[in-house]
């Protein structure tokens, strides 16, 4: 990885010829690798779909977006709400507990939103519990008695969502809150304003880069979800899209729905782009010492205490209590001879995507920067919205272009060498990789780009001009500032990617399996009890790196009073 | 940076170190084994496909997915050499596909009969089930309720379950009733069927009888396999309560019979080991198979002859639409519309007077 030094101005500019640096070609060959599926499903869209749309536009249509909207709107307040502001809590004040729920408000991300959805069916529904503990002590005795909010709705959905969701944002908005220099908090107190306008005018605009990614991934995540609005019976446009595909047997149908969620995505991308094209944000002081967190009274710390908690219990010691019960009472059934396997496969797999995902994102954040060329961000963009596809549909977008290059590479290597390779990409766990990325790369690429659009390019100048190169600058200097924003990006993939569903089912070699495509055999034929261990396997393998994040994060925090080394 | 190399490395060395397959396609080599793709979960599967390759010598190379195979087998033909789905549906969107090839096979003639296979031999059913009425034993009169007509019948208000319009099930449901009766009476029917719903359509069949078990509504509609799973849920007791509160009324028998849904295999077009796909189709067609297989999840196996599961055949037994499923697949994506048209779907209590 040696780059062109010489380069005259930074940043540079489309302007005459197009750069042709490693860093420029790099970056565009990643995107465009990463944009292939992607492009796929685009074309796929351009074959005729049987006169879909106006069945489409006439009947369903505008209550599928109506619903989209909701949704997405529902869960992008309430995420912020509770994400924004527990971080803001752990961060900023003190109250009892805090240095525990600094990691274990992360909990929730180690449960697939299904999952969540199905525990709480469960409890909640009219059978459940909940409600039949009230019917037996009121004397009620049937539905029309009393009312009780219905779990299989859309108030559900959001509910379910949120929960499984939020700690996207209090992810990255608490490492921005981290990085914030104490002075600027400092001067806003001096200047006589109170905790609440120094979190909503100086703060909160501060983080407002890595709240951005934060919302924009949980919406992506929102939009692409099918497990939850299909077990709610929910009406979305990806539920849309699964219906045209699978029961009109239109897939051209299908990819025309997907293309238009993603005009949706690139839209609200675009405007709040707009919104902020004259802001930059930088931390230009460097004064780190620790924050002075804002002390709370008895009654608030109480709320706080209790504000922090409630996220915790509900998204992850509720759900993972009802798994462990299931998982003891059923361990035979899902304890198969290939468990073990399986959980390997699943370590192995997620781990190597979230590295490679990590130095993927980094590479192309810093590509972009480095030429701050147009070109490049859109690409970079474009390569990341995969993962505002529904799985299935990106996983079929995946085996297209791979099926092509098995193809290219056979009739190559039989020409030459005489061998066949066979399906050496698409038949082999390069495909789940390789789709892993296509899907992922938001999360890293949005990750390290919020950590870099936070270091000034003075920084970079500084650097180049005592004749570092850019390959040198990213290691020597950016490097230990993004450190934790680097660890994030590989951590939320790996924990994803365990999760991950449809494109790991359908990507998958023969006699293939993995954790979640063992508790999906299960859970598909409405086992959620056989499927518990697998799930509590999959938690368990995602609350370590979680707990491992969090620790990351606090050190993250640059320093002055300690002897802790600054370069890697 | 460091810790990423590692772990990079670390994940490199396991999958170097981990068995041969995963990075071996597995697909090129010829004779002895077969590639198959599977709608129906492994835990199905698994037990007959073991005993296929006891008694054959064969190897039985396993995908599993729910989503998507239709399009792998576009992409990468030759890679799979035959496909097991869960209902028509799949088989009938494969055959549109065209990426399946005819097979002509006495041995699947004879075990098969006509209305469960496709007239040019395309696919092959190998299990039946029924979608049948679950009736409260306690709210629901004997003939109260006999056929998918009187669903909409205004006696019924506001007692009937069922889940999603859109599944697969109760959309084959749908299309039965579009290839009897025409696309206009249906829309009316699931229009008089909406007014009757207890609650929004969800759920999965189960809960449908967990529902009927809580007082929620009278009527389910549901696959018969479901019943056995209830039925013989040790660790879930609950369950057997639930089935134990409700009886099974077959639908039209004093007409045209109950619809009925079938398991089935196909073997794709460009298969590379097309005798011993054929050999894996005709092995689920037999004797063994159909008592194994159709017993296992409850299901009726189509051979004749074959015996019941001792407890499917507690079910009493029934007359099946003898239409050709073929037929009624084709009226899928109409009665998918349908759905839409009549918004199904979205029912709400406070909308239904």
């Amino acid at each position: 990885m040696t780059a062109s030094t010489n380069s005259p101005a930074w940043p540079r500019r489309l302007c005459g010829s197009f750069p042709t640096d490693p860093w420029t070609v790099g970056t565009l060959i990643i995107a465009a690798l990463v944009a292939a599926p992607i492009i796929s499903v685009l074309l796929l869209a351009t074959s005729p779909s049987d006169g879909i749309w106006h069945h489409l536009v006439s009947t369903v249509l505008p209550r599928y977006i109506q619903t989209t909207i909701i949704l997405m709107i529902g869960v992008g307040i309430c995420t912020a709400t509770i994400g924004i502001g527990t971080a803001w809590l752990v961060t900023l004040c003190n109250f009892p507990g805090k240095r525990i729920f600094e990691w274990a408000l992360l909990l929730p991300l180690a449960i697939p939103t299904y999952v969540v959805a199905y525990v709480y069916t469960d409890i909640l529904e009219f059978a459940g519990p909940v409600q039949e503990i009230l019917r037996d002590f009121f004397g009620w005795k049937s539905g029309s008695d009393y009312w009780f909010p219905e779990i299989r709705s859309l108030g559900g959905a959001i509910a379910m969502m949120t929960l499984a969701l939020y700690p996207y944002l209090y992810l990255l908005t608490r490492i921005a809150f981290l990085q914030q220099s104490a002075s600027l908090l400092e001067a806003c107190r001096i200047l006589g304003r109170g905790p609440w306008r120094a979190f909503f005018q100086v703060a909160l605009p501060l983080a407002r880069p890595s709240v951005v990614v934060g919302v924009s991934l949980v919406l992506m995540e929102t939009l692409n979800d099918f497990g939850t609005v299909d077990f709610f019976s929910i009406e979305t446009l990806t539920a849309g899209i699964y219906d045209v595909w699978l029961n009109m047997n239109n897939a051209a149908g299908a990819a025309q729905l997907a293309t238009v969620s993603l005009a949706f995505v690139l839209t609200l991308m675009g405007i709040e782009r707009y919104s902020r094209r004259k802001q930059k944000y930088f931390q230009t002081i460097s004064k780190f010492q620790s924050i002075s967190n804002f002390p709370l009274t008895r009654g608030k710390s109480f709320l706080a205490f209790f504000s922090c908690l409630l996220p915790i219990v509900l998204g992850f010691l509720i759900p993972a209590g009802v798994l462990l019960v299931y998982a003891t009472q059923f361990y035979e059934e899902s304890l198969s001879a290939n468990f073990m396997l399986y959980a390997r496969n699943s370590l192995v797999l997620s781990s190597l995507s979230a590295g490679l995902a990590a130095l993927l994102g980094l590479f192309i954040a810093y590509g972009v920067r480095l030429s701050g060329n147009w070109i490049l961000l859109a690409a970079a963009r474009f390569a990341s919205i995969g993962y505002a596809i529904p799985g299935a549909v990106l996983a079929v977008g995946v085996i297209t272009p791979l099926s092509r290059a098995d193809t290219a590479l056979n009739n190559f290597t039989e020409s030459i060498f005489g061998i066949s390779t066979g399906l050496l990409l698409s038949g082999t766990i390069i495909a789940i990789t390789y789709g892993y990325l296509v899907r992922f790369l938001a999360l890293s690429y949005g990750t390290a780009e919020a950590g870099l659009s936070k270091i000034t390019s003075n920084m970079d100048g500084a650097a180049r001009t005592l004749g570092m190169s850019p390959t040198k600058t990213l290691i020597r200097v950016h490097f230990p500032i993004l450190k934790g924003s680097i660890l994030t990006a590989a951590i939320l993939v790996f924990v994803d990617t365990m999760k991950e569903l449809p494109m790991t089912l359908l990507l998958r070699p023969f006699n293939y399996g993995t954790l979640a495509t063992h508790v999906h055999q299960f859970a598909s034929d409405e086992l959620l009890e056989e499927s518990a261990l697998g799930a509590l396997a999959i938690v368990a393998a995602g609350i370590l790196p979680v707990i491992l994040l969090s620790a990351t994060i606090r050190n993250t925090r640059p320093r002055h009073d300690s002897h802790e080394r600054t370069t890697p | 940076m460091k810790r990423i190399g590692l772990l990079l490395l670390y994940s490199l060395s396991l999958l170097v170190s981990s068995e041969r397959g995963v990075l071996n396609p597995g697909v090129a080599e010829a004779g002895g084994e077969v590639n198959l793709y599977s709608y129906r979960q492994p835990f199905l599967i698994n037990p007959i496909l073991r005993k296929f390759t006891q008694n054959t010598g064969i190897k039985v190379n396993v995908m599993f997915a729910d989503k998507g195979i239709l399009e792998k087998i576009k992409a990468t033909p030759g890679a799979a050499d035959a496909v097991l789905t869960s209902d028509i549906a799949s088989l009938n969107n494969l055959t549109e596909a065209r990426v399946l090839q005819p097979v002509k096979s006495t041995t699947l003639e004879k075990n098969i009969p006509a209305p469960y296979r496709h007239p040019e031999g395309f696919w092959y059913g190998l299990t039946m089930r029924a979608r049948v009425l679950f009736v409260s034993k306690g709210r629901v009169k004997p003939g109260e309720v006999t056929s998918y007509e009187d669903l909409t019948k205004p006696r019924l208000r506001g007692r009937i379950c069922t889940r999603s319009g859109k599944h697969v099930y109760n959309i084959s449901l749908f299309a039965s009733i579009i290839a009897h009766k025409g696309e206009a009476f249906t829309r009316r029917w699931l229009k008089g069927l909406k007014a009757n719903l207890a609650r929004k359509p969800s759920g999965n069949d189960r809960a449908q009888a967990k529902a009927i078990y809580t007082g929620q509504c009278d009527i389910g509609i549901a696959n018969t396999y479901y019943m056995g799973k209830m039925q013989t849920n040790e660790k879930k007791a609950t369950q057997k309560k639930w089935a134990a509160s409700i009886r099974i009324v077959f639908p039209n028998q004093n007409d045209r019979g109950t619809h009925v849904n079938v398991s089935g295999g196909a073997i794709t077009k460009r298969a590379r080991n097309l005798v011993n796909a054929i050999k894996l189709l005709e092995f689920l067609s037999g004797d063994y198979a159909q008592k194994l297989y159709a017993g296992q999840n409850f299901e009726y196996p189509l051979k004749t002859g074959v015996a019941v599961h001792p407890l499917v055949k507690s079910w009493g037994e029934f007359k099946a639409d003898g239409i050709s499923l073929a037929t009624v697949a084709k009226h899928r994506k109409t009665a998918s519309k349908l759905v839409d048209l009549t918004d199904f779907n979205n029912f709400k209590k406070s909308s239904r007077n």
